[in-house]
Order: structure tokens, then sequence, then C-alpha cells
């Protein structure tokens, strides 16, 4: 299991754990649920345009995701940001489609790029993953303040000269920069599950900000390294195992929440 | 076009596709007046896993999304009905555990075939629905415009004004639930037609654009249900026509296209709508 052909997937594994557990907890304290979804599933059809006209599916996930961010702020000004979101999922998908049509790619390996293929991560993928891992925890560092205030007292934001509508367009840039880290190694499937579960728990079992986003991780952390360990010894797919776990992870955190005076 | 209108295929899809179109218009404005787009869109994603375990015990696949749908809707009810925000967090965590379970039937039916299962259950394709399907089509259609037409009084004023509705004496919690049957209805419905992950198109869509053409409730389910067949009949003639666009004869898919006739007139309604 710990064989140096399974080092790279371990590393990759913890990169995006740390990095999905992080941000998630401003996903959760800001109602994003829907775009964290979204913009990973979406972001998947880039990468089959990609490989259509010949370029890098890194590239092709990348200017999907950010695409898609801006859209859904886009679109938020028209209309409700629920029905945004759905329609820019929409948007993406439908060319998706199209891409999987003119090109038919092998069904495996569709389903690899939704649910992921977490053995046999390349040197190459693990040397953007640092990367672009390290890019997202600085834009994370920076945002931390402005996120906190306008996340948890709007009102206090607002007086400190923060703009609402800038700040959610630049929030949605970096989840769409996690999609971009984390969707060629893990799969959709699992960046959102990683973005949403772990961080939903730790908020129910400590309040104070600094602490939730720290237990964010260490769930996240732990959620994943279980999920290659189990994986790695019973074939199971891994996105069972992270989506899986992370409900019972929520559940388990709710009777401890329930039981809190 | 001669050809299109004596197709038994394309007869088929018209049929199919204006049922679709007629559930998934109308339940739409009531799920964004509700404000539950994303639990709409996770209910299509979730029916995979009911499509992906229809496909591993041999049963019709409507029968799978429709089953596993309905016990989605309920747990999401109960899972965190009491906040709009834990609503969505609840949403993201079933969501997630789903997809899990899909991944798994997809991942057991894959081992013993490579028959591409996986692309029917996501992306569907209301050109080679089969016959047999039909019936269940119309069965589950009736179901829910009948369910609709039962509860839209009340349900409009639930989704509105739920604490003026609580006043009134409205079973808020009852109605609730029969708009959740008639939205996994119409989830089920659409993701056979169209495929699981765009059905989000026909239910979101065509409710968007109606809401930006009339204030009045009604007249947007009204108008919602017709613009979601107007979309969906034009989205299966452009990919009919696609198939001589190009010398190679490839047929371009038809949620693509009623996905794109979907956003250019919600753009094209937002301009003329600017309040």
């Amino acid at each position: 299991m710990f064989s140096p052909l399974m080092q790279n997937t371990w590393t990759a594994a913890t990169i995006v754990a740390v990095v999905a557990g992080a941000v998630g907890f401003f996903v959760v304290a800001r109602g994003l649920a829907f775009a964290a979804h979204a913009l990973p599933n979406g972001a998947f059809a880039g990468a089959a345009g990609a490989t259509l006209v010949g370029a890098s599916p890194l590239l092709g996930l990348g200017l999907f995701s950010v695409g898609g961010a801006l859209s859904i702020g886009a679109l938020g000004r028209r209309a409700r940001h629920d029905v945004a979101t759905a329609l820019t999922i929409v948007a993406m998908l439908g060319l998706g489609s199209l891409f999987l049509t003119l090109r038919p790619v092998y069904a495996p390996a569709v389903s690899a790029l939704l649910f992921g293929q977490l053995f046999g991560v390349s040197n190459g993928a693990l040397i953007a993953s640092w990367a672009l891992g390290a890019v997202c925890l600085v834009a994370l560092g920076t945002l931390y303040r402005p996120l906190l205030f306008s996340s948890l007292a709007p009102d206090v934001g607002a007086a400190r000269g923060i703009r609402p509508q800038l700040l959610d367009a630049a929030f949605l840039i970096l989840i769409a920069l996690v999609t971009t880290t984390a969707v060629p190694i893990v799969g959709a499937l699992l960046v959102f599950s990683l973005l949403i579960a772990p961080a939903a728990a730790a908020r129910r079992l400590v309040d104070r900000p600094g602490p939730a986003l720290a237990w964010g991780v260490v769930l996240a952390l732990l959620l994943v390294w279980v999920a290659v360990a189990v994986s790695y010894e019973t074939n199971l797919p891994p996105g069972f195992l992270v989506g899986g776990g992370g409900a019972v992870m929520y559940a388990l955190a709710g009777l401890h929440y329930r039981h809190l005076p | 076009m001669s050809t299109f209108l004596s197709n038994p295929a394309v007869h088929t899809a018209l049929l199919v596709g204006l049922l679709v179109a007629a559930v998934s218009g109308p339940v739409g404005v009531f799920t964004i007046l509700r404000g539950q787009s994303f639990a709409g869109h996770s209910l299509a994603d979730i029916g995979t896993a009911g499509g992906a375990a229809s496909y591993l015990i041999g049963t019709n696949v409507l029968v799978g999304f429709v089953s596993v749908n309905v016990v989605a809707a309920a747990l999401m009810e109960s899972a965190g009905a009491n906040r709009a925000r834990n609503r969505d967090v609840a949403t993201g965590v079933v969501l997630g555990a789903a997809l899990g379970l899909s991944a798994l039937f997809l991942h057991l039916e894959t081992e013993s075939s490579t028959t591409g299962a996986t692309i029917d259950v996501l992306f569907g394709s209301i050109f080679t629905l089969g016959s047999t399907t039909v019936p269940f089509v119309v069965g589950a259609a009736a179901i829910a415009i009948g369910l609709l037409v039962w509860i839209h009084r009340p349900l409009m004023l639930a989704s509105v004004a739920p604490d003026l509705a609580g006043a009134r004496g409205v079973p808020v919690g009852l109605v609730g639930a029969g708009y959740l049957v008639a939205l996994a209805m119409a989830v089920s419905l659409s993701a056979v037609a169209i495929g699981a992950i765009l059905s989000t198109a026909l239910l979101i869509g065509p409710a968007a654009i109606a809401i930006q053409l009339t204030r009045r409730p009604l007249a947007a389910v009204v108008a919602s249900g017709a613009i979601g067949v107007a979309v969906t009949w034009g989205g299966i003639a452009l990919a009919w026509n696609s198939y001589y666009w190009s010398s190679s004869h490839q047929q371009w898919p038809v949620s693509f296209f009623i996905v794109s006739l979907v956003l250019v007139a919600f753009i094209g309604t937002s301009f003329g709508s600017r309040r």
C-alpha cells in the first residue's frame, strides 16, 4: 500500500484534502454547496472539449471552471443565485454532451473524469497539483478576513467597505481553482464531497471559525486517507467511499451537536 | 422535413418530449419560488443511482429513477428543512452520498460489461427510447399533472408565503410532500428523456424564462409549460436536422440543442424585462 507506485497517490490525495477542507469552510458558511457541485461537474466538459481540439485537459478544466464561476456571478445579477448556478451547470454540461458526441470517448474514460481515478497519478499531474494547491492556499489566506466578515457578520463586513459582489466573484474563482487542482486527480464527484461534508461536520463540532476550519482540514484528510486505503485493499471506487463516508461523518457530528447543552 | 414527420422514432420523441416538458415546466416554477433549484438538480443526479441500480437488477430505468427520487426527496426534506442554509448543506451531503452509490453501481456494472450504461444513464437519448418505456412515461406524467392541478392553489400560497399559508390553515407539510412527489416525477421523466445531468435544463430553464415574462404566478406556470414544449420540440427538430449539416453525417445531441435554446431565450428575455 505504501509502495513507490502509491506515493504519488498519497501525496496528491493529501494536497487535495487540505485545500478542499479549508476552502470548504467558506463554501458551507456562505451556502454555496450548489456552486461547489456545479463547477467541478461542469468543468469535466472542458476537459472533454480540450481533448477534442488536442489541447491539455488541464487547460480545458481551468477555462471551463473559471468561465463557469464568472457566469454564475454575471447571471446572478439577473436571477436568484441558485437559478443562475443551475443555468450555468446546464450550459457547461450541454457543451460537454456535444463534445462527447463529436468525439466518442471509451465509456470508462468518462466515468474516470466524473468519478475519479485515484491510482496511477503521473509525476506531471502531481507537480501541477502542488503548484495549483499552493495558489489556492495563498488566495484563501488573502481573502480569509474579508470572507470571514462577510460570511459570518455581513453588516460588519459592509461597514468595513467589503463589496459583497466582488468578494462573491473572487470566492467563486477560488472554487474554480480548487476544481482545476483536484478534478484531474480525484474526479468531480470526490471534489464536491470533500468541499461539503468535512466542513459541514466540523461546523457541528466547534463554533469558532478558526478551529472549525482546522477541523474541516483534519476531517477531510481522515476521509481521504481512509478512502485510499480501503479502496486499495477492496477495489471499491474511492468516490463511493468518500461520498458515503462523508455522509456518515456528517450524521455522527449531528449526534454530538444534539447533545450540546 | 418529410422524413422527420413520418419517422416513428420521431413520433415517440415528440410525444415523450411533450409530456416531459409539460410536467417539468410547471413544476419548475414552484421549484424556483421555493428556492429549491439545488434540490431539483440534486434529485436528477441522485436518480442516477436508481437508474444504475435498475440496469444491475434488470428493471425499467424509469422505475429505478422514480423510486430513488421519492426516497431522496423525503430524506432531504427531513434532514434539514428547518433553515434554508441547513437545507443547502443537507442536500449537498445527501447528493454526495448518492453519487457515491451510483459510482459503486456503475463500477459493479462495468466490471461485468462495457455496454456504456454510464453514458445512457447520464446523457439519455430521446431517439432511442424503447417502446416499453413509453407507457411508464405516460403514466408518470399523468400522475404528476393530476397532482399539480389538484394542489396548485394551496401549493402556490405555501410556496410564496408559507407563514400566511400556515395561518390560513393550509396543511403546509402535506402540500410540500405532494410537491416533492411531483418534483421527483418531473425530474425522473426528463432524466430518462434527455439524461440525468441535463434534466435541470427543462426543470429550471423554462420556469426562469417564464418568471421573467410575467409576474402573475399562475400565468408563469402555464407559460413555463408552453416554453418547455417549444424548446424541447425545437431541440428535437434541430438535432434531427443536424445529421445533414456536415458531410460526416454525425447527429448532434438533442440535449445540447435544448440547453442552447433555453439559454438564448433566458438571456433574450432578461434584456427585455430589465427591472
